[in-house]
């Protein structure tokens, strides 16, 4: 893997029209992406003519300067902010607000904190699989919740879980619902780093075998690498777009051991911190 | 969140402990300097307070009781001359109740009016039971004649007039909560209503107890007309609820409207029906406001009850109090103390029970507060 691989990444994603996946693979696709805030002195672009297209399958970390757009991006795609120019398709056709189909994993764990762990699950469940039987929607949120590790906390209140166990739930709540696209916004931000390696853990062991196309807002370099297939590297706002995108071709399912053995690991990471650092 | 309930909870534990080992250790004499600040803290200091309390009222009430003796002393000796001042003294100092001077009565006279009105209600008790056997055959008879019984119609005892108070206070904290909470969320989750009503509510918040009543009391009157049963209770209930829903409204719309913007992205995300979003996440979280509110509403409506029976002649400790008042007996100014010690202690176990029933709902032990 070299650096002039990845360029020529970049170079045909500006010029190309439809892209560079064909479209039978692309998942999620944002075309010419704008958003604009009106400010008192004006109005204010974070975000113009960003494009970017996410395959079936792939986890793409994106990382960037605090406030260059990242979470606004992440938000629209989400369904959670308008969007003021552009269109952001999945499986081709255009989203409409927030749905289901777009799980998010928030920054803060976002759980109702007067509901045990399974009912905060459950919220999700009831609503996707409604023609399921009360047992077998049930069955799906223990699932979950015994795949990050709380099969002990089922009916705990969500207030009295630490943050790290009330992100378990977090997952958790996002992978049972079944999503298309999985949406995380810098989930383990909150987290001492010790916890965080372990949900870091925890997420890719599900994912590699629920297989949801994710895209993760990132502030660490090194989580970045770990767990992506594709680091996408956003400029810095206002008029923030995709500045270069790097591919990881680690092998899955990866160990932090073997990652951090391969001499690539140092490339890209040397690669990503000259950009952040440009 | 975590860390707070064991915060919460770790004190209380070590106060209950503390109290025997800070008692063990104080007579075998090895206590240490911070158990000694604890339980004077905890107390000493308390029951100095409530002693010093008592002796300062003491003193304050011989102190007036002397300048109302001196009064009518000396109005003797200017109106009648020296012999009649001095059997005016002699009859004050005698006790005799015809003359004692009707000032701010002591400890020792309230206390004793307190027994006088308990055993004034064992008394009525006894009354009413004699009643209900005396007239249980002739009852029977007119209900199978189709006329209504006979009721006591005797003078209430002092608990029944507390009870009657606590019936009424309740009462209309029960319409406060039906108008204010519904009303509320309304409001909370829809900004056009909130606007339809803030003017509403930012002008009749401040309204005096006193006006409320008058304006219940002109549309009641019209509603029973026709009715022969007595509106009083009505009335003051009614007035009662109006004056004290206030902040229960206010909090509930402001709980509703500020739910944490991560409960409701979460909402959008699983794409939560309307009436799922409110049940399921709106309402948990702004519980603990609804209820700070309900506690201040029960409290204003125990605080505005009194002065509400007394208007409305309902009867109740207010009505009591102005009784008393007007009657003027020798022993009516600590029976209005009585009853003003009950007021205090029962407004506080109002305000206690809001608070348990506050943390037994909330899943924020330490918002309640």
């Amino acid at each position: 893997m070299s650096n002039i691989e990845t360029k020529d990444l970049t170079d045909t994603m500006e010029v190309s029209e439809n892209g560079i996946f064909p479209p039978s693979k692309v998942m999620l696709n944002l075309k010419n992406l704008k958003k604009v805030y009106p400010t008192p002195k004006g109005d204010y672009t974070v975000l113009e003519n960003l494009n970017l297209q996410v395959m079936k399958e792939e986890f793409v970390t994106i990382i960037g300067h605090s406030g260059c757009g990242k979470t606004t991006m992440l938000s629209m795609i989400a369904g959670l902010n308008s969007i003021t120019g552009g269109l952001i398709t999945v499986l081709g056709n255009p989203i409409r607000g927030a749905g289901p189909d777009r799980g998010v994993i928030f920054q803060s764990p976002s759980l109702m904190p007067w509901m045990t762990s399974l009912q905060n699950v459950m919220l999700g469940v009831n609503k996707v699989f409604p023609n399921a039987t009360k047992a077998q929607r049930k069955d799906i949120a223990k699932y979950y919740l015994q795949k990050v590790g709380l099969e002990d906390a089922f009916n705990k209140k969500a207030s009295e879980l630490s943050q790290g166990m009330q992100q378990r739930v977090g997952i958790a709540r996002a992978f049972a619902i079944k999503p298309k696209i999985l949406l995380l916004d810098e989930p383990f931000g909150m987290l001492d780093s010790l916890t965080r390696g372990e949900l870091q853990d925890i997420l890719i062991e599900i994912w590699n075998k629920e297989k949801i196309t994710a895209v993760m807002i990132t502030h660490d370099v090194d989580e970045a690498i770990y767990l992506a297939d594709r680091v996408v590297m956003m400029t810095s706002g206002p008029k923030a777009k995709i500045g270069d995108v790097l591919k990881i071709d680690f092998e899955r399912p990866r160990t932090r051991k073997s990652v951090l053995e391969n001499d690539d690991y140092y490339k890209y990471r040397k690669h990503l911190i000259d950009f952040l650092e440009h | 969140m975590k860390q707070q309930s064991i915060a919460l909870g770790k004190p209380r534990l070590f106060i209950r402990l503390g109290f025997i080992t800070t008692f063990k250790d104080l007579f075998s004499g090895n206590l240490a300097k911070e158990e000694i600040q604890k339980l004077l803290r905890k107390f000493i200091v308390p029951i100095a307070s409530i002693l010093l309390f008592l002796g300062l009222w003491h003193m304050g009430a011989k102190a007036l009781y002397n300048i109302e003796a001196d009064f009518r002393i000396n109005k003797a000796l200017v109106e009648r001359g020296q012999e009649a001042a001095d059997a005016e003294a002699a009859c004050i100092d005698s006790g005799d109740i015809t003359c004692q001077p009707n000032s701010l009565p002591s400890p020792a006279q309230v206390w004793n009016s307190y027994k006088s009105l308990l055993r004034d209600h064992s008394i009525i008790t006894a009354d009413k039971k004699a009643f209900v056997v005396k007239t249980a055959a002739l009852n029977e008879k007119r209900i199978a004649q189709g006329k209504d019984p006979i009721v006591y119609t005797g003078r209430p005892s002092f608990v029944d007039q507390i009870l009657r108070s606590l019936k009424t206070v309740f009462a209309g904290f029960f319409l406060a909560f039906l108008v204010a909470v519904p009303l509320g969320i309304f409001m909370g989750l829809s900004p056009t209503l909130k606007s339809a009503f803030n003017w509403f509510i930012q002008i009749f918040k401040p309204v005096s107890p006193v006006v409320w009543y008058l304006l219940v009391f002109m549309i009641v009157k019209t509603v029973l007309i026709d009715s022969s049963e007595d509106s009083s209770f009505t009335i003051s209930f009614v007035s009662v609820g109006l004056c004290s829903m206030w902040a229960t409204l206010v909090n509930t719309a402001v709980g509703v409207s500020s739910v944490d913007k991560d409960y409701l992205n979460v909402a959008k995300v699983l794409k939560l029906g309307s009436f799922q979003k409110i049940f399921k996440v709106v309402l948990p979280s702004s519980l603990p406001l609804i209820f700070t509110g309900l506690k201040i509403t029960l409290s204003v409506a125990w605080m505005v009850l009194i002065a509400i029976e007394l208007l409305a002649q309902s009867p109740g400790l207010g009505l009591f109090v102005w009784e008393e008042f007007q009657n003027g007996a020798n022993d009516s100014n600590s029976k209005i103390i009585v009853a003003m010690f009950l007021i205090g202690l029962i407004g506080f176990l109002l305000d206690r029970l809001m608070l348990m029933i506050q943390n037994a709902v909330s899943f924020n032990k330490s918002q309640a507060i």
